[in-house]
């Protein structure tokens, strides 16, 4: 009798053609590689296996959620468990190719690593604790800044939108190496603001930038807009209906936004914090130009393999100190949230407008959110002039169209020749990206969707999973898919498949976490009003739970597709001469010390990122739920 | 209904698979992984398609990416020719037997140094170019602090250059591997582990790259900065206030490589690669590409703003000792200890 019940023995289209998507996706996706087919028939066969397996009386029976369950795991397990464990066992092999705990417990137990000397002492500290203390400022700054920002955009004045979401979203679209040689050319010894302070108020011309400060500056910029996304995508979900009943209630706009607003956007500003310090740990263009002597874990890992060292061991032992300081804060994360509920969007209407934010609240968030934008102001002025002078690092600002010339160089001499050195790169990765952003959209959403609202064995580990690639620093990302996908039946490498698979799996966390983020806000009931009025579960997520999912999506296309144009450390490895991409192009340009080929390469990316993404929040469309939209126009 | 799903997911997995399996291989081609500026990778390849009418497909990247790069892919090599670079990863990736030992005619018409390197890796590497270490420093920033110029390595430990050094740092870049290993033979290693930390009081960045202090000295981030006297002179060329000094105690050199790779799927096609990079024209190509390294083959025209190699005191840089594995550790970890975790 409870299989009658059960959404599994109703006709689901929708679950099938999911699966169907997915397996036929997968294999187009990849072009040219037996290793496609491979994977795509495995799909296959797990996705025909959940569908027995929940016949059987798994899964609760529901052949959707098995099937996503298993073949998202499948994916997850061969392209991130497998090139990752292997990786990291090169821990355990000492540099004469044996075997040990004890050289791994060694290099692990080192105060080169977890030194506290510059606390106690005048020795610097290890590099773990620097990583450590880096990535908590700017997880900690980017999200006071991004919730700030939020709190403007989303309950302030009407008119500052539009030009906050324009700002907001600047750092977003802008390729790594930009904002660090921003704040050089600003802030380095003979940087423009340096200058004119030793001229004008005669501070002598100092080295401070190099180090912590000008990382978590640059950091802090970089990171803002993404804590604003998720920050301000949960307090669109924020019920109005709450806060007018505060209101109702007499509460003090102060009492109200202290005890409905600010619990219910908790879930954002931990999911906020977490990503700024994940990605603070993973960052790699922004230290590799201004960490000076404060070395980083992302960097010392980077030099390890490529550097004079040569030494995959001790670039496993670091990868490894990285893992376990990223899963550290995903514990605390989940404890400082625990159980509550956060639920505030109902089945019921939802009637409301936003409550104004307290005063205080309101010029504390202006207070802010000022200094980092005439900053971001500043820095963006710097790129875009530095593409069209001659050379803005050395002061020379004769204007010069050269370094395009050089870059997306053409003639018409019988037909269109591109004759740029820039194209190739260009071209390749907007394949990338367009094909990246989908695949990681789909799978985060579809894996957060799983992680939150469905109950199955082995839950916590599959969310862990789809968050360690986000951990791992790319540069051993881009090693160990080489090292795992290069010989059959899994050869991938050297193809334009390998590039989008480490992209779409190394950006799905933010797919997964802000959907997470907000489902944790939706109510249950109307997925079970769905259940009731018995649509499959297939159908309730396309028709209910997606479309209110529409905030997540658009930050995690956003976020796939933007950071598929700007990754380095993970596809330095990747792009080959058939595949090469632009920001190792950028990379080669910045160690050779071409500032202005890099900047104007990277305006041009700027504007390409802009366009495709206010491309991608018309195709998606805008989020407003309730009553508010109405009320905006 | 379940019978449909089932042919309807098979049949769609055999038609995309079809679709996918058509591979696209053209029939001459080269994999080059190349290590010096893209300005001079370029010019090379097509002056190589050119010549022989093989698609040439090239990756620039630093030559420690492509060592680690080659050593991922040793179990199915994507690369067929290394070329360019400091030796010490050619030397090292020789003594792992990851390159192929190949013994050119051309060695007659080359340098002793490049044929010595040749000799130094069993014939799997061959140096292509060279160039002596040394520093540069800003004219403009010497003229305002009145100070004299630097002429020796000891001049760099004075009090006058207090945080107004830079170099690389020895574990990320093979240049400043190359400063540590031409100090221990110039001084010996002990004064030469003093002399570092002295001048670690001097330093005011370990930068990644090689290359970049070369950089920081013409936009006056820094005073002096040492690296291959060839990188500096690429900035005096764009008229930086640059002058490039040889160090009077002596100094070291590097030997730019090329290798063939072990496994090398168009073997043929890089061998003629090979042959080619080691005729004086190919070797021309460097003068105007910018890179101002001294070319291997006797008859190739050396770039009139050069470092004359006759006029620098140069050591006889033991490239055997200092590019194996071992030593390479142990300085660098000594390094690490003794030097770079001292506080300023």
């Amino acid at each position: 009798m409870t299989t009658r019940i059960s959404p599994a023995t109703h006709a689901d289209p929708y679950g099938w053609l999911l699966t169907i998507a997915a397996v036929v996706v997968g294999v187009l996706l990849m072009p040219w590689t037996s290793a496609s087919l491979n994977i795509g028939v495995a799909c296959a066969v797990v996705g025909i296996g959940s569908w027995f397996a929940a016949r059987a009386g798994a899964f609760k029976n529901d052949a959707t959620i098995s099937g996503v369950v298993c073949v998202v795991s499948l994916l997850l397990l061969v392209f991130v468990a497998y090139p990752i464990g292997r990786m990291l066992l090169a821990a355990f092999i000492d540099q004469n190719g044996a075997w040990g705990l004890g050289n791994a417990a060694d290099r692990f137990f080192n105060a080169d690593v977890w030194g506290t000397g510059c606390i106690t002492g005048n020795v610097r500290c290890g590099v773990a604790i620097n990583s450590m203390t880096l990535a908590v400022l700017a997880g900690g700054l980017s999200t006071l800044f991004g919730f700030a920002l939020a709190l403007l955009a989303e309950r302030g004045a009407r008119r500052n939108k539009v030009w906050l979401r324009i700002l907001s979203i600047l750092p977003v679209v802008t390729p790594p190496f930009v904002i660090g040689l921003a704040i050089v050319i600003l802030f380095g010894r003979t940087g423009i603001a340096t200058q004119l302070a030793s001229e004008w108020f005669g501070i002598p011309r100092s080295r401070w930038i190099y180090g912590l400060p000008g990382v978590l500056l640059a950091q802090t910029i970089s990171f803002t807009p993404l804590a604003f996304l998720l920050i301000g995508g949960a307090l669109r979900l924020v019920s109005p209906t709450l806060e007018e009943a505060g209101q109702v209630l007499r509460g003090t706009p102060w009492h109200v936004f202290r005890t409905v607003t600010w619990p219910l956007v908790r879930p954002a500003i931990a999911n906020a914090f977490l990503l700024g310090f994940v990605e603070s740990l993973a960052d790699f263009a922004n230290p590799l130009v201004l960490s000076g002597n404060f070395e980083v874990l992302s960097t010392k890992i980077f030099f390890a393999i490529a550097g004079a060292q040569q030494d995959a061991s001790r670039a496993a032992i670091l990868a490894l100190t990285l893992l376990l300081l990223t899963v550290g804060v995903f514990a605390l994360q989940q404890k400082w949230l625990g159980n509550a509920s956060y639920t505030s969007v109902g089945g019921k209407g939802d009637n409301g407008v936003p409550a104004p934010l307290p005063q205080g609240v309101k010029w504390g968030a202006i207070a802010l959110v000022t200094p980092w934008v005439l900053l971001t102001v500043i820095a963006y002025g710097v790129i875009l002039v530095g593409g069209f002078v001659k050379d803005i690092g050395r002061f020379d600002l004769t204007p010069t169209l050269a370094h395009f010339g050089t870059g997306f160089g053409f003639n018409f001499d019988g037909g269109l020749h591109l004759t740029g050195s820039a194209w190739d790169s260009l071209f390749t990765t907007l394949g990338v990206a367009a094909v990246a952003a989908p695949l990681t959209t789909a799978f985060g959403v579809l894996a957060g969707y799983v992680v939150s609202r469905h109950v199955f064995v082995g839950r916590r580990s599959f969310e862990f999973l789809t968050m360690v690639n986000f951990a791992v620093p790319g540069t051993v990302l881009g090693v160990a898919y080489i090292v795992a996908f290069n010989v059959p039946p899994l050869e991938f490498t050297g193809s334009f498949a390998i590039i989008v698979l480490c992209l779409t799996f190394r950006n799905m966390p933010v797919g997964v976490r802000s959907t997470i983020a907000s489902l944790s806000q939706l109510d249950k009931s109307l997925d079970e009003a769905s259940a009731t009025l018995r649509a499959s579960t297939s159908r309730t997520f396309i028709k209910v739970v997606l479309p209110l999912l529409r905030p997540a999506i658009i930050a995690s296309t956003v976020f796939g597709f933007t950071h598929a144009i700007t990754a380095v450390s993970a596809v330095i490895f990747l792009a080959t001469a058939r595949h090469n991409l632009a920001t190792v192009y950028i990379a080669g340009r910045v160690d050779a010390g071409e500032y202005a080929l890099a900047i104007a390469y990277s305006s041009v990316l700027i504007v390409i990122m802009l366009f495709c993404v206010l491309m991608i929040q018309r195709l998606v469309g805008t989020a407003d739920l309730g009553r508010r939209a109405a009320v905006g126009t | 209904m379940k019978m449909t799903n089932l042919k309807s997911v098979t049949l769609a997995v055999m038609a995309a698979g079809a679709f996918a399996s058509f591979p696209a291989r053209a029939a001459e081609e080269l994999v080059v992984y190349c290590n010096v500026q893209e300005e001079w990778c370029r010019p090379m390849v097509t002056a190589f398609e050119k010549a022989t009418g093989i698609k040439v497909l090239m990756t620039r990247k630093s030559v420690g990416e492509t060592y680690a790069q080659i050593k991922a892919e040793a179990a199915n090599p994507k690369a067929d020719i290394w070329w360019g670079g400091t030796g010490d990863p050619h030397l090292q990736a020789a003594e792992e037997g990851l390159t192929e030992p190949y013994k050119s005619p051309k060695l007659a018409e080359l340098q002793p140094w490049a044929v010595k390197q040749a000799e130094a890796a069993k014939y799997r590497t061959v140096g292509v170019y060279a160039g002596a270490l040394g520093f540069s420093y800003n004219t403009e920033e010497l003229a305002k602090r009145k100070l004299a110029a630097p002429k020796c390595w000891a001049d760099l430990t004075k009090a006058d250059f207090k945080g107004e050094v830079q170099v690389a740092n020895p574990n990320a870049s093979g240049t400043s591997y190359n400063m540590l290993a031409t100090l221990v033979q110039v001084m010996g290693e002990d004064k030469a582990f003093d002399y570092l930390k002295a001048l670690h009081k001097n330093v005011n960045q370990y930068t990644k790259a090689g290359a970049a202090p070369a950089r920081a000295v013409a936009t006056g981030e820094s005073m002096v900065g040492i690296t291959f006297m060839h990188d500096a002179v690429t900035q005096v060329v764009e008229g930086a206030p640059v002058k490039v000094v040889a160090p009077c105690e002596g100094t070291g050199y590097e030997i730019g490589s090329m290798s063939i790779v072990k496994g090398a799927k168009n073997m043929a096609n890089a061998k003629k690669w090979y042959e080619w990079a080691l005729t004086p024209e190919a070797q021309g190509i460097a003068v105007g590409a910018k890179a101002y390294q001294v070319p291997s083959n006797k008859a190739a025209p050396t770039p009139a703003q050069a470092p004359k190699f006759a006029e620098i005191k140069l050591i006889d840089y033991d490239f055997v000792k200092y590019g194996s594995t071992a030593e390479r550790s142990r300085l660098l970890a000594k390094w690490d200890k003794e030097v770079g975790a001292l506080p300023k």
